[in-house]
């Protein structure tokens, strides 16, 4: 990464989400900022159809560590504490219970619709076993 | 000793001690997981936010403290999320191909996330206050506070509630998903994604990059679909 390209990578990136964060200000739409920072990107880059400068490697240094960036949020179920406490039984059941069979119906679902239309032509998308 | 207090106390008020801490304790966490071979339940999140929970409460450090120099880390979620059009740019092709299994699987799960989650939890006789604020659960924090907002539910216990559910996805996703047998990286991204959003993206993309593009995915329509069917749901459930 050069110097100079990966700073305007930086800027690049906060800009989007700046303009993300504008519309969502201005518009009152119910999605963060930066979904739409993102999705701005994505037409930024569909139109110059390539990933310009060290925008590529800045992208996949910050989500190689996204976990990291939850530190901070997971560390504020300490203000809730009595609260989960008082009630754990009802919010635990109903978090992992739900949790689990979201996921299990959703990749069901996700599975079902692409074997009905016919969708299954490339293996690389498969695990190796 | 009073030397060494108030340096404490003067260290303490500063963010670098924190943002310092948050660091560390993430870099050893992170080091644990790699030891134990990646196994998702030494999930580096939990461990990392445990040891920092338990330091605030041994040193008597209230959360707002914390976050003073937490909030640097926390920041570079927004552009991180942005970031996300890099692989969805890259992966285009593959993703136009399954549109239609995704749109299925988006409202499939988005529904059972919701009316599963109020369901347990209300045969379980929890409050009235408690249920409002679990109905969002599975979509990204800031969506999930401000829906939680509109229905009467408390945003911040909302927000506690969404990272117990990604930290769960996060841990259940990977030997679940074996168990019953689904070896399709798109629809185990895909699910990872709908039921714990970024956490559950973040634990998608250790795993298979593939994987985390599509969890990316599930977890932006999530929270989209998930801002509308919660407050057409939740009375009806009530």
């Amino acid at each position: 990464m050069g110097g100079r390209t990966l700073i305007e990578a930086l800027a690049a990136l906060l800009v989007f989400q700046l303009a993300g964060e504008f519309l969502v200000a201005w518009s009152g739409l119910p999605v963060p900022g930066p979904v739409l920072g993102m999705l701005f990107l994505l037409v930024f880059l569909a139109a110059l159809r390539r990933v310009p400068g060290d925008i590529g490697p800045v992208a996949q240094t910050l989500l190689r560590h996204l976990s990291l960036l939850f530190v901070p949020a997971a560390v504020g179920v300490i203000v809730h504490v009595e609260r989960i406490e008082a009630e754990w039984l009802p919010i635990l059941a109903a978090l992992i219970g739900s949790t689990v069979l979201t996921i299990a119906v959703t990749a069901a679902v996700f599975r079902l619709v692409v074997r009905l239309t016919g969708g299954d032509d490339d293996r690389q998308e498969e695990m190796v076993p | 000793m009073s030397g060494g207090t108030s340096l404490w106390v003067y260290l303490a008020s500063t963010p670098l001690l924190w943002l310092a801490v948050t660091l560390t304790a993430y870099a050893l966490a992170y080091r644990l997981f790699l030891a134990s071979g990646m196994r998702p339940i030494v999930n580096p999140v939990v461990i990392a936010a445990g040891a920092i929970i338990a330091l605030l409460l041994v040193t008597g450090t209230g959360y707002d403290t914390y976050f003073d120099g937490a909030q640097f880390v926390h920041f570079l979620l927004g552009p991180a999320i942005v970031a996300l059009a890099v692989p969805l740019f890259d992966q285009a092709r593959r993703i136009r191909r399954v549109l239609l299994p995704m749109a299925v699987a988006l409202v499939a799960g988005s529904i059972t996330a919701i009316v599963s989650t109020v369901g347990i939890a209300w045969a379980l006789g929890a409050s009235r206050e408690t249920l409002l604020s679990l109905a969002p659960k599975s979509v990204t924090t800031p969506i999930a506070m401000g829906i939680s907002e509109r229905i009467g539910g408390l945003p911040s216990l909302t927000a506690a509630f969404v990272l117990i559910t990604g930290i769960t996805g996060a841990i259940v996703a990977t030997p679940f998903l074996n168990a019953l047998g689904f070896r399709d990286w798109r629809a185990r991204g895909f699910a990872v994604g709908i039921a714990a959003h970024g956490l559950g993206m973040a634990r998608a993309f250790q795993v298979n990059e593939l994987a985390g593009i599509f969890a990316a995915i599930a977890m932006a329509l999530n929270g989209i679909v998930t801002s509308i069917a919660v407050p057409l749901l939740v009375p009806l459930l009530f």
